[in-house]
């Protein structure tokens, strides 16, 4: 057996993990780890501007590929910067595993130069976390994290490593365990066969059935499946922001997002429906409004490999815990042999009822139907979208950051494909949309990967331009620029009578083509509706650039639909300025 | 309702503050919290007190069973079951309360532990009620000093919570 030092065998075991990016940023603490990797480590390491950058370069790595990204940084400051991205994948169930640094063992506690109580700070976003105490454990407790991040569900795990355990002079025998089992860590392998039994029987007896599906649907790979079940028994199909592209998102029986800027064709057969099958989503407050007046006639079905995830808010009728995949194979399966015995199910005549009653909403309504927008002469944001969907031709990398442009984006461009569409859903992290784009490109160079993004989040790691010329990220920024925070002020607009407290920069915007040009990047202003196109395609054509395209948009312009709250139910929306259902 | 919850847990630092946090996390009280290393080694035994309603529970126990650290839990109020708190209590005991201390003390089966000549200190186990009530029937005497070890509990008959 092979000695190595504790720096080494953390080298060593990230090469035989089969890591392909480690994403970090150098520190005192972690400088014998640095050192090893310097030294002879196959794994390339990006060197982020800011560590926040790095986790959430790794978290879109992760969104991207399915396999946990990795961050390294140093104690103290360095682990505290990694805390936003490390909540972000956690609200998210991204699987990510971050090495932090730490003082020596023996000055743990005295609060010592950078010391910082790192398990502690990370404790409520974290899967779980690591201390080494002896180098020997190292591989062993490496091998943990990856298999906690990356199974079940899914999320980040901390390890945090004194620096002590990883000096060069002191080697210890390695070598990487091939698997790993856990007495107290056992994710659901199934679903419970009764269960999916009930739920073929509910769900074939459904007269207005819907298929709600969330992130849980793209985390287990589960789109096929999904995508199966619905085409079989033509049910129509909504996903939440976390889900889009869990069901192709140009097919006539998908209606679009659901929640608070949910398509009103998908609020409202919620609302009505009498049969939800929900897999891998979790009812959270920005799907179902006010909760005691969510779907009152339906009867819910839930899917989710996490237990706690299901009656968390609303009581499902039939809980099913297991991963996805296994879940809808296993219900296909028991749909096949009850439609064969009785071929009256489901209820042809009820579901042409129900699709007839879903055109009708979307007739009326629909996002895609009908424009109900201000009509102005300036480029709306909607139509950025749009042009970025047929520049790409619907098969882009899309990351966002938060606000308006996410969710135009999320309403606007069609995933057709499951980790198409990359966003900080769960904690809504401005700053995220960047670095993630960063870390989708290098793990697929030749895809496009786009950044839709506003002058506000932008400006939260604006620093990662320098990473991208460092690395050649030739991302697209596609900046929404309306000069405002402008969620904040939508929500000024509609209940605080238009009054913009702190949500303008009073002209101290940068000029952004100035800036990426700085940076080594192209810039290009775009004012103009008719120059739109153009520079989207010129654009995508640099495929060596990182292009940043400042688009200009109709400032009042807001997101709808938009779910009335408080007190309000799937089905009270906002659809225009003037016009609520 | 008031739940007691017990679960083994790997005796690892770090273990005893994730149960703890994801209380104050999820917004959860905790009344009494009691924990303690088993036969084996590798593992504690923690018991809780808490009172919420049932779907609050089930949420909660759900939560706990997600630890990574938790290996096996149970809600021993789903059954039938036998819990232990135990007291120590200071009293001022002088004049004619002395004696009228000892007398309460003998009907709740305590044990008089320490003896000053102007102090007493009890032991006394049992239910949390019982405990309770022993406080109240002190309320004739100064009380210095009150400390509780918490809820332990186990399941009656067959039933175990081991690995
Ligand atoms: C880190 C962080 N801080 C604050 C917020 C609250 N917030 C949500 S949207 C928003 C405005 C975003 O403005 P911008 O990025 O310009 O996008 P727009 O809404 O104009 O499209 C703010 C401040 C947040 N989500 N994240």
């Amino acid at each position: 057996m092979e000695l190595l030092s504790g720096g080494e065998m953390i080298a060593r075991a990230l090469e035989d993990e089969g890591v392909e990016y480690i994403f970090g940023y150098p520190g005192g603490a972690v400088l014998h780890i640095y050192d090893a990797l310097f030294k002879d480590c196959k794994v390339p390491h990006v060197l982020v501007r800011h560590e926040q950058a790095a986790t959430h370069a790794a978290d879109g790595y992760a969104r991207a590929t399915g396999k946990p990204g990795v961050v390294l940084v140093t104690s103290g400051p360095g682990a505290t910067n990694a805390v936003t991205g490390i909540a972000t994948a956690y609200m998210d169930s991204i699987p990510m595993v971050v090495l932090s640094g730490q003082v020596q063992s023996h000055l743990i506690g005295e609060d010592a130069f950078q010391e910082t109580d790192m398990i502690g700070i990370s404790r409520p976003i974290v899967k779980h976390s690591f201390m080494v105490k002896h180098t020997e454990e190292l591989p062993l407790i490496i091998k943990k994290a990856f298999h906690i991040a990356s199974s079940g569900r899914p999320g980040p795990v901390v390890i945090d490593i004194p620096k002590d355990l990883t000096r060069p002079d002191a080697t210890y025998e390695y070598s990487y365990p091939k698997t790993v089992k856990m007495r107290s860590y056992s994710p659901a392998q199934r679903g419970h066969t009764g269960q999916i039994k009930k739920a073929a029987k509910l769900l074939l007896a459904a007269k207005r059935p819907v298929i709600y599906s969330g992130g849980g649907v793209i985390l287990g790979d589960g789109s096929d499946l999904l995508t199966q079940l619905a085409r079989k028994l033509n049910y129509p199909v909504t996903n939440t922001l976390m889900g889009l592209g869990g069901y192709p998102g140009s097919d006539p029986q998908f209606l679009g997002m659901l929640g608070m800027h949910g398509f009103y064709e998908a609020n409202m057969a919620m609302h009505h429906s009498d049969c939800i099958l929900a897999v891998g989503a979790r009812f959270d407050d920005r799907v179902t409004n006010t909760v005691d007046k969510f779907c009152p006639g339906a009867k819910v079905i839930h899917i989710d490999v996490d237990p706690a995830s299901i009656s968390k808010t609303v009581m499902a009728d039939i809980p099913i815990v297991g991963p996805v995949q296994s879940v809808l194979t296993e219900l296909l399966a028991q749909i096949d042999l009850l439609t064969e015995k009785d071929s009256s199910i489901p209820d042809q005549p009820a579901l042409e009822r129900w699709w007839k009653q879903i055109d009708d909403w979307r007739a009326a309504h629909g996002l895609y139907t009908g424009r109900r927008y201000d009509e102005s002469d300036m480029i709306m944001p909607q139509q950025v979208i749009e042009s970025l969907y047929r520049a790409t031709k619907g098969d882009a990398y899309v990351t966002s950051d938060v606000g308006q442009h996410q969710m135009f984006a999320a309403q606007y461009y069609r995933f057709d494909k499951p980790r198409r569409w990359i966003n900080s859903g769960g904690l809504g992290t401005m700053g995220f949309g960047l670095p993630a784009a960063m870390g989708v490109k290098l793990a697929f160079p030749d895809s496009d990967v786009a950044c839709v993004t506003g002058e506000g989040s932008i400006q939260m790691n604006i620093q990662e331009l320098s990473t991208c010329t460092q690395y050649n990220t030739a991302v697209k920024i596609i900046n929404l620029r309306n000069n405002y925070l402008g969620m904040v002020k939508q929500w000024q607009d509609m209940q605080y009578e238009g009054r913009y407290a702190m949500s303008t920069y009073e002209d101290s915007l940068p000029d952004f083509v100035k800036l990426v040009e700085a940076y080594g990047h192209v810039g290009i202003q775009v004012k103009k509706l008719s120059d739109l196109d153009g520079a989207m395609e010129a654009a995508f054509a640099m495929k060596d650039k990182l292009v940043f395209l400042d688009i200009f948009i109709d400032p009042m312009e807001h997101v709808y639909p938009m779910h009335i709250a408080p007190n309000g139910s799937m089905k009270d929306m906002w659809l225009s300025k003037n016009e609520r259902t | 309702m008031r739940r007691i919850i017990s679960m083994l847990m790997e005796n690892e630092p770090g273990a005893l503050s994730r149960v703890v946090g994801l209380f104050s996390q999820r917004g959860y009280n905790i009344e009494t919290l009691n924990v303690a290393p088993t036969d084996d080694p590798t593992l504690s035994r923690l018991t809780l007190t808490t009172v919420e309603n049932d779907l609050r529970i089930e949420q909660l126990t759900k939560q706990l069973n997600k630890l990574v650290d938790v290996v096996k839990l149970a809600d021993l109020t789903e059954g039938a079951h036998i819990e232990r708190d135990t007291m120590l209590i200071k009293v001022r005991a002088i004049g004619a309360v002395r004696e009228e201390v000892k007398r309460t003390t003998d009907i709740f089966r305590g044990q008089i532990v320490d003896v000053g000549p102007t102090v007493y200190t009890i032991q006394l186990t049992g239910t949390s009620d019982k405990l309770d009530a022993f406080v109240a029937a002190m309320a004739g005497a100064e009380i210095l000093e009150v400390v509780r070890s918490g809820v332990a509990g186990i399941s009656r008959g067959e039933k175990v919570l081991s690995l």
